[in-house]
């Protein structure tokens, strides 16, 4: 279980075929212009939509689990998060091992109905709850869209921090440049013509 | 006691009423004006139409007359179900689930009172079976409409809420589960409510027809009684199963949600 994420000649809606390996306990960066289809590809690969292509975490084969069993193996982060409980804690697997205050939240925030909540605080949440999961991939797409400086930080030492206990390949949408920069071992981005290049321009395999 | 028989004159009476109400939409905008008048004409169109086919078919009382009349009611109510939908499935499914639905509620709910509680000779005797069936037809038509409207109007507006479930590791079974509950609970209160007032702030249709037309309260309160169970019970198994097998496609072997699958 676990080990390099694979996209093999994934394809969806004039995008790809894009083949790119995240290796295990790394980030890969993955940038473009709004409206490009990122978070399509990312949908991709976690089997949200009908598409082209084959997906591996190591050498398990995306075929070979159902969608749920694979969805938390290759956990995604979307780029709002939904919550359907009216309590906060109800979204969690394991409520009592959660440590929000990694992300600056107080440690009552779980007990807090879910209308309390501010875009912010959400979105820590999610990412909280994504990690409750512990998925052996992690797939975010804007994941400190609505955080300020400081907690956008602390977002992502937590995501680092647990690809490097859990050797977990991570793929990363975001704008900043600079933010990917900081986090990521290489930056892809996908450009109109829906290919991936590599930073310096030359198109990735 | 006989009934006082209505002359079309006193028909017209009541069509005035209708068409003060046209008029008065008219003046006020409300849209309806061309609505109502055209629900009225149909009404009396085709009231007047089954009042002859069931002259003829009380007169000769053939099974296979009356299997044809039941299922044209079948598909009409079916249709019926298909078009108060603002987004229903594509292609033959949209048709397919109400009407199956209400064949397996309706249709065998009729058949089994008429054969083990009715029990007239012969079972399918048309003064009841169409009557029944009609009844049966009229309100788990009306609830299993309810439920679907509610199960894809419900799964459009929060599809992000779904996939973000499934995007945690939910089966499909489980990001429907609340909304699938729902859609089944909103099919249902409608009859369920008529039961709760029933005899205190309404008087049913049926039984109101019945004393009018001159049968002891008790036996139509009887027959009410009846009707009501079998009506609650048909729109519940109808919606239930009209609902779960909607609920179903709405999702894909990979538990996708597949809005594609709506119009």
């Amino acid at each position: 279980m676990g080990g390099d994420l694979i996209l093999d000649a994934l394809a969806i809606r004039g995008i790809g075929p894009i083949s790119l390996t995240v290796p295990a306990g790394t980030c890969l960066g993955l940038s473009g212009p709004s409206g490009i289809g990122k978070s399509s590809l990312l949908r991709a690969v976690v089997d949200m939509e009908p598409h082209e292509g084959r997906v591996s975490l190591g050498t398990s084969r995306r075929e070979a689990f159902t969608a749920p069993q694979w969805r938390r193996m290759v956990g995604m982060l979307p780029s709002e998060s939904m919550w359907w409980d009216d309590e906060v804690s109800a979204h969690f697997l394991a409520p009592e091992k959660v440590r929000p205050d990694l992300l600056g939240l107080p440690e009552a925030v779980l007990s807090w109905p879910v209308k309390r909540l501010s875009s912010g605080e959400r979105q820590r949440l999610s990412v909280l709850r994504l990690l409750d999961r512990e998925p052996l991939a992690l797939i975010l797409d804007e994941p400190t869209a609505n955080l300020d400086e400081v907690t956008t930080r602390q977002v992502e030492s937590l995501i680092l921090d647990y690809a490097e206990a859990h050797t977990a390949p991570v793929l990363w949408v975001s704008h900043g440049r600079e933010q990917l920069q900081r986090v990521s071992r290489r930056v892809v981005t996908l450009n109109v013509m829906g290919r991936l290049c590599d930073t310096d321009g030359e198109v990735c395999p | 006691m006989s009934v006082a028989a209505l002359s079309p004159m006193d028909l017209c009476m009541a069509a005035l009423l209708v068409i003060i109400l046209a008029a008065l939409s008219f003046r006020m905008n409300l849209g309806l004006a061309r609505q109502i008048i055209v629900a009225a004409l149909r009404t009396t169109l085709q009231l007047l139409l089954v009042g002859m086919v069931l002259k003829t078919l009380f007169d000769h009382a053939h099974l296979l007359l009356l299997g044809g009349i039941a299922l044209f009611m079948v598909t009409m109510a079916g249709w019926e179900v298909m078009s108060r939908q603002t987004r229903r499935l594509k292609g033959p499914w949209g048709f397919a689930t109400g009407t199956a639905a209400m064949v397996v509620s309706s249709f065998s709910i009729t058949c089994l009172v008429l054969t083990t509680v009715i029990r007239i000779d012969p079972w399918y005797a048309p003064q009841y079976a169409i009557p029944l069936l009609g009844m049966m037809l009229g309100n788990t038509m009306t609830g299993i409409a309810i439920g679907m409207e509610r199960l894809t109007s419900t799964a459009w507006r929060d599809s992000d809420m779904i996939e973000g479930r499934l995007l945690l590791g939910q089966s499909w079974q489980e990001a429907i589960c609340a909304i699938r509950k729902e859609s089944i609970r909103s099919a249902m209160i409608p009859t369920l409510n008529a039961m709760a007032v029933a005899g205190i702030v309404s008087l049913p249709g049926m039984m109101t027809g019945q004393i009018l037309a001159g049968s002891p309260p008790m036996e139509a309160v009887k027959y009410q009684i009846l009707i009501m169970f079998i009506i609650s019970s048909g729109t519940g198994f109808g919606a239930i199963l009209a609902v779960s097998v909607g609920a179903r496609r709405l999702f894909d072997h990979r538990d996708r949600l597949r809005l594609d699958r709506l119009t």
